[in-house]
Formats: structure tokens, C-alpha cells, sequence
């Protein structure tokens, strides 16, 4: 029996994260009460933003538009290469441009649906709101986004929908969206009203007499350790899907500032809610560096099968269709092929699980365009999908338009990050997150096409209004001196960490412990957990911890370009929030969207939410004096989508 | 498979370089260019020795941080693709490769096979954008684009900013990047108001870094993106036609607005903006 108050401690629950009221019109009204900053003060005020990813360019962009002082930073080389890049199908918005019955509360819905009720009401309509001015500001901003031959703005329906809603460039959308946002960035940078440092990676934050104050960096060229203080920090710095090593994810990803700011006391939000996006490349050898995302609109158009019987080596052209199994078309009859991520990638593992994995390697399902080849010809199929397509023929050497593509599920999108309330701020006043780094909403599981949506959400239409919100009572307070004790105190703990990670003078490097660490949680924190597994992968994580400080070895100094150091201090906090989302993988006895407990299921296999006790987000606070973690609660109300069953049958 | 990597090896941005060999073996085909170097990178790390500084993040040919030389060509022995998505399928049993960082003045090494490629950013800076202020656009709608010059900006816009143009360029010119940026907003109809502020003002901000261009066209096959010589043809016509639309002198632009005192007073606010420091009772 595993004795859950051992590990951890439950707190205070939190009751004020959300205004109430009528959620058609709550942020109109929520806006009105927001406190304004007037012009002339604005530059009295300075802003650290740390990530120039979707969310972290956009706000950076628009608070110095606005005339506060802003200091961007990000780890990259260039503000453009952040892995907002990287997501492929497009970005929602409730635009209804096609007369099929979709508004800003369908979205909203769908996302609240789609998110399994865990995520908070009014911040997913916000969301919906919002995401009708995205359009026309990213439109604006020069973002090609795909045409009609009438020259209106073309979308297309996406996973987990049955309207068309989702706006796209080419297979790039997030690379476009990213590359305008990084350039309303430099166009601040040009004018000279704002501050871009580039290699540049914060290493801790600075909590000064109980605000946010300021962060730690430290200059990936020339090592360079210091403080850079601020009347406000927002952290735009990504997700932790990276955390499993193999992943979809950009390899630069990583928990570094989010976990940082936690061990300063954020509350971090639901840890273990991670999307394992059903699309993703099969390893096919052990030095293929990631799980590369074939973009999930490929389901529009493509049919998901395995062999019906297990182990049938016949090349997949040569089975014929009545010993195909099309499972997804065959369990979810009015959903088929999509069928949302979780639900998709669930079945696709307990076909392999079954034994009825296709490849070398016998580790992935079917993607088959026959049907769509025949039916709109290879060149409408090279449109819309042409980049997607070259990508696999490189990767794999297969011809996805002669023969179908392989997929699997592999870790992509983490719903859960850094708790906020609906100003985005964290519970350590001053602190504010944007995008993937936040938790709110998503619920337990997100939508496809979300991502891009709640980036561009949080940094250009939310994080703006807030931040002066927070500032303007403010006005004539100083930033801390770098000489004020809680400056210096993160400054020289950085050091010392760095220091520590440097003195241990091991015989493994940080890459073998995070391919261990991926391994442990593939198999216990994954597509599918149990308790007893949990438990069994927490002790592990914590031994693996250990001995990740007995014999790490990180090559080279500390005063010079050094992505071993790098590696070695990310790896460190994953070793230590990997353990967090076990235990809160464990503590939250149900199942909900992405986070599935075998123990917790319907007689054909669904999840199965327990709403009389889970209706509820985790915030953890980080361990007390008896080391363990403490969990507070925030009740979750659902009025405006009341709580059902998801049903996708 | 068996690969010999030879690979320029350099501390820090003032030391002096050298190549270092190294020997690679049970290399699967379909290991890319830069799994090549996280195979080593594991070797040289077991036996204590520095791994090679390479830059590099989403891996599937999108980001632009991957760059280097292999075997003297940008990015790698395949046309318009970049080093993350090279595969060692590419090369013979045996072979030699070769490995070395961007070559560009306006790229100064930083490590081994990093370089500094903010010399890119400063030319986007000077104007690759369009000047829209948060929460001012209008209705998407309003503004209708033919498709086919919607999917022509879109080939623009494809850039993914690694600089491989510049590296496979003999004069290091960077006008096929400035060109993209250039021609993609100069498809639009949102680009339209700042064209040819903006073609005068990248331009002169890349003449400051970078060589010119002499229409070798090196850059087009070492361009991940496919970015096509057009742009720069777009960019030459542009800038002449700039030449003759926008002065690059601000006194003169202005001259004879200025030149009409109540104007000027008018062009500079209402009285109580004028100098937002003045103000007497500011207020949050």
C-alpha cells in the first residue's frame, strides 16, 4: 500500500484564482477594473521578459510599443528560432468564416471539452475572445496565412473538431507566426526602446522583499554569472516535454526557468498533465535525436490502420483492406481518424501493446493518403501537406505517397506549468507567465492548434493589459540594488550550483542520465500510469538523482561556451521536477485527458474522471521543512459548459 | 558505416583553430549530420575530452540554428537542406568529411562551429517588419490577397534565418536573405505602406556587414527554404525604384513640411504632449 502522506503535504486550497461573473463579458468588464499606467510613466518602469519565443516576443514587443522599459532574453542565438517554430498545422480562431455553426462559445467549449474539465472557465473563454483579434494582428503583421481563390483567409478543421476553424501557412504556421512576432521584437530593438540579449540563460529568479525583482543569467559565451533587476519578470520560456529526452520538442527546450522560479516559491500547476501527440516519427535507432511531430493534420486527410492480426510482416501494401484494421474509424465512429490526441494516442499504444506494431522496430502505427490520394490527386495532397511529407521521406527514406507512413505517440505539449490567476500572474506578486509555460488553459489536455493560440493570446492580448495592471500602484518604487541581500543571495547560490555541477568530476555525462531519466518515465509517467508504478518510478527518479550528483561529468569550465554545462544544469532540474509529476501523476487518483491511470477506466477503456473529488487544479508549492511537496487545490466550477462525459464515439 | 570527421576545433573567439581528425564507426544511414557530431560529442565525452560547441535545436529543419561547412558546401553535400536533415546516407564507407563553421566575415566564430549570426538580426531590425502597434489591426477580412500571390509571399517567407546563403556565398553577401524578407512583405498588401523605407534602410544596414552580391547564385541550392534568385532581382528593383521615392536624408524628406511654422507646431502635438516630462501632475 503506498502511503501518499509520506510524499507529500496538502495545503490551503486556493479559492480567488478567477473573477466571476457573466463569462460572456468578463474580461470586458475585468479590463475596466485593470489599473493603467499613464504614458509618461511608462518608462519608469522596467519589465524583464525571458523567452522571445510566440508569448515571450509578443509581450516584449508590445510592453515597449508601449513605452515601459523592456529587457528581452533568450537562450538562442536569434529571437526567431524558438520552438514556436515548430508547430506545423496552424493556430484556432472562432472567426467563423464558414457557415458551420462555429463562434467564440463553441471554441470555448471545445477547448474546455477538449481539456477533460480541468482548466479554468474563464480563462479558456477569454482564450476565445481573443483569438478573433490574433487573426487580424498576425494578418496584419504580413503573416501569410493560406488564401481562397477569392482571396479570403482559407482555414481548415483540425483534430478534435468538427468545425473549420484553424487558420494555417503552408505546413509553417508557427514558423510565420514566430517570425513576425520575433520581428515586432527587433522592430522595438532598431528604435532602440528595447534591450534583446541573446545567449543568455536565466538561471534563477530573484524574489526581493516578496516580489519578483529581477533574474540571474548566466552569459552562455563567456560564462558571465549576474543579476538584472526589474519592477516586473515575465517568464515566456516554453514547456518541459523534453523532460522524456525523446520528444518532439526543440532540443534547446527545457525547465530551467519555470522550475527555478518554483524552487523560489511559484506554485507549479498540474505537472503531470502531458500530451503524447499521437503523429510522431517511430525510433527507428538509438542515435535518432528526437520523436520529430508529423503535424496531426495529416489525420484530416489520412486513415490510421494496423494488420488485424499481430505480427503480419507483409509490406503494407500487400495487406488487403478486409485484414486491415482501421481502429480508430472502427471505435470512435463520428470522430475517426480525429479523434483527439489523448484518445488517439491511447489506442495507437494498445495496438502496439498488442503486438500489432508495424516497422523494423515494430513500433508504430499506419498513416495511410491512399484514400485522399485517389480522391483529390497528388497535387492538392503536396499543397497542403508538401513540407510535412519531404520531412518523413528524409528522415525515413519512404514514400509516404506510395505507401503509408509510420507513427507513433511520442511526448509533445505539456499542459501543465507555473500556476497563474487570470492575469497571468503567479502566486509571487510580480511574477508573470505566458504560453506553454503556464497551466491554465488547457485542462488536462489540449486541443491541436491551441498551442499557437494561447502564446499569441497570453503575449500579445493578455500579459500587456496585466502587467500595467500590476506596475501602476508601483509607480516611484526603485528596483532592488544589486547589492540587496536577496540579489546577492541568488546571485552566489547560481554560482555555487554551477560550481557543484562543475566539482563533481564523474565518469557519466548529463546525456546518458537523461536518456535514463526519459527511459523511467516512458515506462512510468507516460501514455499510461499506475500507482504502483508511479511509486515505483518516484524512488527511481530520486536514486537516479543521487547518483546524477555522485557521478555526472561535466567536460570542460565554466568561463566559456560550454553546452555540457548547459546540458548538466538542465538535466539537473528535470531530475527533480520528473519526480513532481510522478507525484502528482500519483496524488491525482483519476483519470483525466492525457493523464490516464489504468486503475481509473471504463469498462471499454476510457478515462474515467472522478468529478466528486478532482474537479479541482494542483498547485504544488515546493517541499517544506519535512521535504515533502505540498499540494494546494483549486476548485474548478464548470457553469457555462456544464461537467460531461467526453464521448467521441 | 565508418566515417572519418575532420573538424575545425577552436576555444574561443580569439584563439587560433586547427582541424582535429576523429574516427566514427556503426554509423546507420539514416543518422543525420548533426547526430554525427552527438555520436562523437558521446565519445569525446567518455574519454574526457571537450566535445565540439555546435549550434542546433528543433532538428527537423525548421528553426535555422544548425549551420556549419561539410566538405566545403553550406549545410551539407544535399541541395536546399539543412545539416539536421542530412543524412550520412549521403556519403561513401570510408570517407572523409570535413567540417568547419559559416565562413563569413560578418559571422565571427564564437566556438568550434558556433558563430554569431546577429549581423542577420540587425538587418530585420532596420526594417523587415511591418509597423502595426498591438490591437490596431483591423478585421482580417477587409483585406482580401489573390492566392497565388499569397502562396508566392509565402515561398518568401519560407527563410529560416540560418545563413547558409551568406556562408556559400563567395562574397558573403547577404542579399538573398534581405531579398526574402524584402519580397515577402513587398507581396503583401500589408507591406505596401513602408516598402520602399523599408528596401532603402535594410539595404543600407547590410552593406554595413556584408559583401555584394555578384550573381554567382551560389546561395540558392545552400538555401534550406528554397529561396529562389527572384528576390533579389525584387530587391535591386526596389531600392532603385526607393532611390527615387524616399530620400534617405530626414531634413530633406521633411524639409518643406517643416518649413510652414504653424504646421510644424501642429506636427509636433498639442501643447501638453509636447514634452511628457513637463507635466506637471502625472498620474499613474
Amino acid at each position: 500500500m503506498i502511503d501518499l502522506d509520506q510524499r507529500r503535504a496538502v495545503g490551503e486550497p486556493i479559492h480567488d484564482a478567477a473573477p466571476t461573473g457573466d463569462i460572456r463579458t468578463l474580461w470586458d468588464d475585468h479590463l475596466l477594473d485593470l489599473k493603467l499606467v499613464n504614458p509618461a510613466n511608462r518608462r519608469r518602469f522596467k519589465v524583464i521578459v525571458v523567452g522571445t519565443g510566440l508569448a515571450g516576443a509578443g509581450a516584449a514587443a508590445t510592453l515597449s510599443e508601449l513605452g515601459y522599459q523592456v529587457e528581452a532574453f533568450t537562450l538562442h542565438d536569434a529571437p526567431r528560432r524558438a520552438h514556436s517554430v515548430a508547430a506545423q498545422g496552424g493556430i484556432n480562431a472562432a472567426k467563423a468564416y464558414k457557415a458551420d455553426g462555429d463562434s467564440v462559445d463553441r471554441l470555448f467549449r471545445d477547448t474546455v471539452k477538449g481539456g477533460d474539465f480541468r482548466s479554468r472557465e474563464a480563462d479558456v473563454h477569454r482564450l476565445s475572445e481573443m483569438s478573433v483579434r490574433v487573426i487580424d494582428h498576425m494578418t496584419a503583421l504580413g503573416v501569410p496565412f493560406a488564401r481562397e481563390y477569392g482571396g479570403q483567409i482559407a482555414t481548415r478543421s483540425f483534430g478534435g473538431v468538427q468545425v473549420s476553424r484553424t487558420f494555417y501557412a503552408r505546413g509553417q504556421t508557427g514558423q510565420q507566426l514566430q517570425i513576425a512576432g520575433s520581428q515586432q521584437l527587433l522592430k522595438e530593438v532598431g528604435a532602440g526602446r528595447l534591450t534583446l540579449h541573446t545567449r543568455m540563460e536565466m538561471l534563477d529568479l530573484i524574489v526581493a522583499d516578496g516580489r519578483a525583482a529581477g533574474i540571474v543569467t548566466r552569459d552562455m559565451v563567456t560564462g558571465e554569472i549576474r543579476p538584472h533587476t526589474a519592477h516586473a519578470v515575465v517568464l515566456a520560456t516554453g514547456g518541459y516535454g523534453n523532460v522524456y529526452f525523446k520528444s518532439t520538442l526543440a532540443k534547446s527546450s527545457n525547465v530551467t526557468a519555470t522550475w527555478r522560479a518554483h524552487k523560489r516559491g511559484a506554485l507549479f500547476g498540474n505537472p503531470c498533465f502531458v500530451q503524447f501527440h499521437p503523429t510522431s516519427l517511430p525510433v527507428s535507432n538509438e542515435w535518432q535525436s528526437k520523436t520529430t511531430l508529423m503535424s496531426e493534420s495529416l489525420r484530416n486527410d489520412g486513415r490510421v490502420w494496423v494488420p488485424k492480426v499481430a505480427g503480419d510482416d507483409r509490406p503494407p501494401n500487400d495487406i488487403p483492406e478486409d485484414e486491415r484494421d482501421y481502429y480508430l474509424e472502427r471505435m470512435y465512429p463520428s470522430f475517426g481518424n480525429l479523434a483527439p490526441r489523448d484518445i488517439s494516442s491511447r489506442a495507437a499504444k494498445a495496438q502496439l501493446d498488442a503486438g500489432k506494431g508495424v516497422g523494423p522496430l515494430r513500433n508504430g502505427v499506419y498513416l495511410d493518403f491512399a484514400d485522399a490520394i485517389a480522391r483529390l490527386g497528388r497535387k492538392t495532397m503536396e499543397e497542403r501537406y508538401g513540407n510535412l511529407l519531404d520531412l518523413y521521406v528524409d528522415a525515413t527514406g519512404e514514400d509516404p505517397y506510395t505507401a503509408p507512413m509510420r507513427i507513433a505517440p511520442g511526448p509533445h505539449f505539456v499542459m501543465g506549468g507555473l500556476w497563474t490567476d487570470y492575469n497571468q500572474m503567479s502566486n509571487i506578486p510580480g511574477l508573470f507567465v505566458g504560453g506553454e509555460a503556464s497551466f491554465n488553459y488547457h485542462g488536462a489536455n489540449r486541443l491541436g492548434a491551441n498551442s499557437l493560440l494561447s502564446a499569441s493570446v497570453d503575449g500579445w492580448f493578455v500579459l500587456p493589459w496585466t502587467v500595467a495592471n500590476y506596475l501602476a500602484p508601483r509607480l516611484g518604487t526603485e528596483v532592488p540594488p544589486d547589492d540587496h541581500p536577496d540579489v546577492e543571495a541568488a546571485v552566489s547560490e547560481t554560482r555555487e550550483r554551477v560550481d557543484a555541477l562543475l566539482a563533481v568530476q564523474g565518469t557519466r555525462g548529463p546525456d546518458e542520465y537523461h536518456k535514463e531519466l526519459g527511459q523511467l518515465l516512458m515506462d512510468h509517467v507516460g501514455v499510461e500510469r499506475h500507482a504502483d508504478g508511479l511509486a515505483k518510478g518516484m524512488d527511481a527518479i530520486r536514486e537516479l538523482r543521487d547518483d546524477f550528483w555522485m557521478n555526472v561529468q561535466v567536460v570542460g569550465h565554466g568561463q566559456q561556451l560550454n553546452q555540457e554545462l548547459e546540458r548538466a544544469g538542465r538535466i539537473a532540474d528535470y531530475l527533480e521536477l520528473s519526480e513532481l509529476m510522478a507525484l502528482d501523476a500519483l496524488d491525482r487518483d483519476e483519470s483525466a485527458g492525457a493523464h490516464f491511470r489504468s486503475e481509473h477506466q471504463t469498462e471499454d477503456g476510457e478515462a474515467l474522471r472522478d468529478d466528486d473529488n478532482w474537479t479541482s487544479g494542483s498547485a504544488w508549492a515546493p517541499p517544506g521543512e519535512d521535504g515533502r511537496p505540498i499540494r494546494r487545490s483549486e476548485p474548478l466550477t464548470f457553469e457555462a459548459v456544464p461537467l460531461a462525459t467526453r464521448s467521441y464515439k | 558505416m565508418r566515417l572519418s570527421l575532420v573538424i575545425w576545433r577552436q576555444a574561443d573567439a580569439t584563439a587560433a583553430g586547427d582541424f582535429e581528425r576523429y574516427e566514427l564507426t556503426d554509423i546507420a544511414p539514416e543518422v543525420s549530420i548533426l547526430e554525427l557530431l552527438d555520436m562523437l560529442n558521446a565519445q569525446l565525452v567518455a574519454e574526457n575530452r571537450d566535445p565540439v560547441a555546435f549550434d542546433h535545436d528543433c532538428r527537423e529543419g525548421i528553426c535555422g540554428s544548425c549551420g556549419l561547412m561539410v566538405n566545403g558546401q553550406a549545410h551539407g553535400p544535399v541541395d536546399s537542406t539543412p545539416a539536421c536533415l542530412q543524412r550520412a546516407r549521403s556519403f561513401e564507407d570510408g570517407d572523409i568529411v570535413t567540417m568547419e563553421p559559416f565562413r563569413a566575415d560578418a559571422f565571427p566564430v564564437i566556438r568550434d562551429l558556433v558563430v554569431d549570426r546577429s549581423s542577420l538580426d540587425r538587418i530585420i531590425a532596420s526594417g523587415g517588419y511591418v509597423s502595426t502597434a498591438t490591437n490596431a489591426a483591423p478585421e482580417a477580412l477587409t483585406m482580401s490577397v489573390n492566392k497565388i500571390e499569397s502562396d508566392v509571399a509565402m515561398d518568401h517567407a519560407a527563410c529560416i534565418g540560418c545563413g547558409a546563403c551568406v556562408a556559400a556565398c563567395p562574397n558573403a553577401a547577404a542579399q538573398l536573405f534581405t531579398g526574402a524578407k524584402v519580397a515577402h512583405l513587398a507581396q503583401l498588401p500589408q507591406g505596401q505602406v513602408e516598402r520602399y523605407e523599408r528596401v532603402r534602410s535594410m539595404v543600407e544596414t547590410m552593406e554595413e556587414d556584408f559583401g555584394s552580391c555578384t550573381n554567382f547564385g551560389e546561395c540558392v541550392p545552400a538555401c534550406p527554404a528554397d529561396i529562389q534568385l527572384d528576390v533579389i532581382a525584387l530587391l535591386n528593383r526596389d531600392y532603385a525604384r526607393s532611390m527615387f521615392r524616399v530620400s534617405g536624408d530626414e531634413e530633406v524628406r521633411h524639409k518643406d513640411r517643416r518649413d510652414i511654422p504653424w504646421l510644424s507646431r501642429l506636427r509636433s502635438g498639442p501643447w501638453w504632449q509636447s514634452d511628457p516630462d513637463d507635466q506637471p501632475h502625472a498620474t499613474s
